[in-house]
């Protein structure tokens, strides 16, 4: 099956999911190194210096706002969401695609999403906690935030369950509460191999309390799988629901430009949307700084792709339905919130956005861009941004101009909104930072899965002809063996 | 892992295995011979082991379901008791009454996924008996890599016909890596 001129966008057969010459050992021991390694390497080390103090940034401006107040930012009336709200939503969209990649390929049987599973529900984490802190400090008195919550008070008040700020509340916290449970569920089998393979005394107990005496029974597995699986159930429907609850936030309103009935499948695929963008951003630099090509393949580039032009797609046609609808309905306020997010003071959000979020992404529609790292990242961040320009159009280009004239005013924002945005990005990037430190980055056991598969069928994605089976077992060969070229037997189960 | 351990002494008998195929070839040999506490200690889940080691399957997903339906009715109940039947509030001329149901559907929905959610991960924990920093089979021979690239076959004394002889023999005689006593006494750490 090989060209007779070598393509390296060439998608066939070879393009396997896991590729390599690997065995059970080699392939857990390329996984844990980079958390057992006790060297730090220097770009590592930049990146937390850099992304430390970015979201050192971050804290001082939590700080500055707490004692201050909302007035610090660039918010009036009758623009009383802007940044804050479109980075709070903009952050949830990003946490999303971790949670489709680990659940909803799950349920699907989408062998490719195993090796980035990990990191991606990592970054759900991390983008989770990042949108938390939105909606928590801008209500002005953070610290009655606990008032949200349903709880029998001296004030005889209950919480108001017919606003989606509510649903809100409700759907963000079990999601957060979720994803941390899934994600540290499917962590506690490669705790235990830390724990097996750490050479120091304290790593291995810590590891070894984290992962609460995982051994790998076979009813333990089977109980695990079983939770596993129930767990990624669960987490499909919860994560429509969440950012359909987001989408709420705006829908259930009359503004013109929010009270859209298309809003909670929009933001959906949207979030689904910058969410891959964010992961291609995270995965093309820690498979080439990491040596793990031999784990996220051309393949997993080109099927992320595929998912980002699709759902590309499905955002560009609720931009058209917006436009169009609002210009339909012949209803006055409907048709100029329209004219003027085109033409208005804000045109050049609107206009950019539509270059960011439709034009540039009908690239992938070329495999060779689908296929190659260096085009993905750049059409990673267009969209990245392109998504941010999204949730800023739609919060304060309708805020800013709605029903009643002598209301109108602009929105210009202040330096500490953009350090709370950008110092959030910091520490995002600091967490994920840490966890590749500390944690493994891809799920090694997930992928001693998918590599006995693949010894078992013989060819997988059609790279190796291995045999039909195992090899027996041969005398242990010392060391791992090196990545051999592609087509020689695969070493079976052996050392 | 003396051999001159006593019956009575014993944990287990674990022999090493190379690949899961082997280890399921094993797992149902020893089934048919007759030996029962059969378990098995692998780096990833292999299908049709447990059936293999005969074992029942889990009755987690009904535990799951239970708590899911309590999660439900929680939402259901907190809402009702809360905006209908403890204080009502006149919001925009919206019913106080069974007619707010709709917009009682998402924290109901979200309660559901919550109480499911910990149900699973908690109830597997619970019915696995983890957390549980220390076990007995930790102590076998090369135990380490259970959770990297070995895959291990045990019949343990639960057994009411356990004998460590007759185990050993049969498990030597399936050629695994190695074969290991496993004892109850644990060492001085």
């Amino acid at each position: 099956m090989a060209a007779l001129t070598p393509n390296p966008y060439a998608y066939d057969a070879g393009d396997a999911v896991l590729g390599g010459n690997h065995t059970y050992g080699s392939l857990t021991d390329k996984i844990s190194r980079p958390v057992l390694d006790p060297t730090i390497r220097p770009g590592w080390a930049l990146g937390i210096l850099i992304s430390g103090s970015v979201a050192g940034l971050l804290f001082v401006t939590i700080i500055y706002l707490v004692f201050t107040g909302i007035g610090i930012w660039g918010n009036n009336q009758p623009i009383g969401w802007a940044f804050d709200i479109t980075n709070f939503v903009w952050w949830i969209g990003i946490g999303h695609a971790g949670t489709l990649i680990s659940a909803i390929l799950l349920l699907f049987k989408q062998e490719w999403r195993t090796s980035i599973n990990r990191f991606a529900e990592a970054m759900t984490i991390f983008a989770v906690a990042c949108a938390g802190l939105f909606p928590l400090l801008h209500t002005g008195r953070p610290w009655l935030a606990y008032w949200m919550l349903p709880y029998p008070n001296t004030m005889w008040m209950w919480p108001q369950f017919r606003s989606p700020l509510m649903w809100d509340v409700f759907a963000v916290s079990t999601y957060a509460s979720v994803s941390f449970l899934f994600w540290y569920t499917g962590l506690i089998p490669d705790l235990a191999t830390l724990r097996d393979q750490a050479k120091k005394i304290w790593t291995k107990r810590i590891y070894g309390l984290m992962s609460f005496g995982w051994r790998g029974s076979a009813m333990h597995w089977q109980r695990y799988e079983t939770a596993y699986l129930l767990l990624a159930g669960l987490s499909t429907p919860l994560v429509l629901s969440v950012h359909s609850v987001v989408s709420f936030d705006f829908a259930v309103s009359v503004v013109p430009g929010w009270h859209v009935t298309i809003f909670p499948p929009y933001f959906v695929a949207g979030a689904i949307f910058s969410g891959f963008a964010m992961v291609l951003t995270l995965a093309i630099p820690i498979r080439k700084w990491y040596g793990m090509e031999d784990f996220i393949t051309n393949r997993h580039l080109d099927n992320m792709a595929k998912v980002m032009l699709a759902t590309g797609l499905i955002v560009a046609f609720g931009y058209a339905m917006e436009a169009f609808i609002s210009f339909y309905s012949g209803n006055t306020y409907e048709v100029y919130m329209i004219k003027n997010r085109m033409t208005g003071p804000y045109w050049w959000s609107y206009w950019c956005l539509l270059l960011c979020n439709i034009l540039i992404p009908q690239l992938l529609w070329i495999p060779g861009i689908r296929r190659s790292a260096g085009w993905l990242f750049f059409l990673s961040i267009v969209v990245n941004i392109g998504m941010w320009l999204e949730r800023f159009v739609i919060i304060v280009t309708s805020l800013h101009r709605d029903f009643l004239p002598s209301s109108w005013s602009m929105f210009t924002p202040t330096f500490w909104d953009f350090s709370m945005y950008f110092g959030t990005i910091g520490f995002f990037f600091f967490n994920m930072l840490m966890f590749i430190k500390v944690l493994p980055m891809i799920s090694a056991f997930e992928m001693r899965e998918l590599l006995s598969k693949k010894l078992r069928h013989g060819h997988y994605g059609g790279g190796h002809h291995g045999g039909g089976g195992h090899t027996a077992p041969s005398p242990a060969t010392s060391g791992a063996p090196a990545h051999g070229p592609v087509g020689t037997e695969p070493a079976g189960g052996a050392l | 892992m003396s051999h001159a351990a006593t019956t009575s002494s014993v944990y287990a008998v674990l022999a090493e295995f190379e690949n899961p195929t082997e280890l399921l070839d094993a797992a149902n040999k020893t089934r048919e011979a007759g030996f029962h506490g059969l378990e098995a200690y692998t780096p990833f889940p292999v299908h049709g082991l447990t059936e293999a080691l005969g074992h029942p399957r889990t009755k987690l997903p009904w535990l799951v379901f239970v708590g899911g339906l309590t999660g439900t009715c929680t939402g259901f109940f907190m809402q009702l008791w809360m905006q209908t039947l403890d204080y009502p509030v006149n919001i925009g001329g919206r019913p106080t009454d069974w007619g707010s149901l709709p917009s009682w559907i998402v924290v109901m929905f979200e309660c559901t996924v919550l109480f499911a959610a910990f149900t699973a991960v908690f109830g597997m924990l619970a019915l696995n008996g983890l957390p549980k920093p220390y076990h007995p089979v930790f102590e076998a021979k090369n135990f380490a890599e259970a959770s990297r690239s070995r895959f291990f076959l045990s019949i343990e004394s639960t057994d009411p016909h356990f004998d460590v002889a007759k185990a050993e023999a049969h498990l030597q005689a399936l050629s695994p890596r190695s074969v290991s006593v496993v004892s109850t006494e644990q060492d001085s750490a």
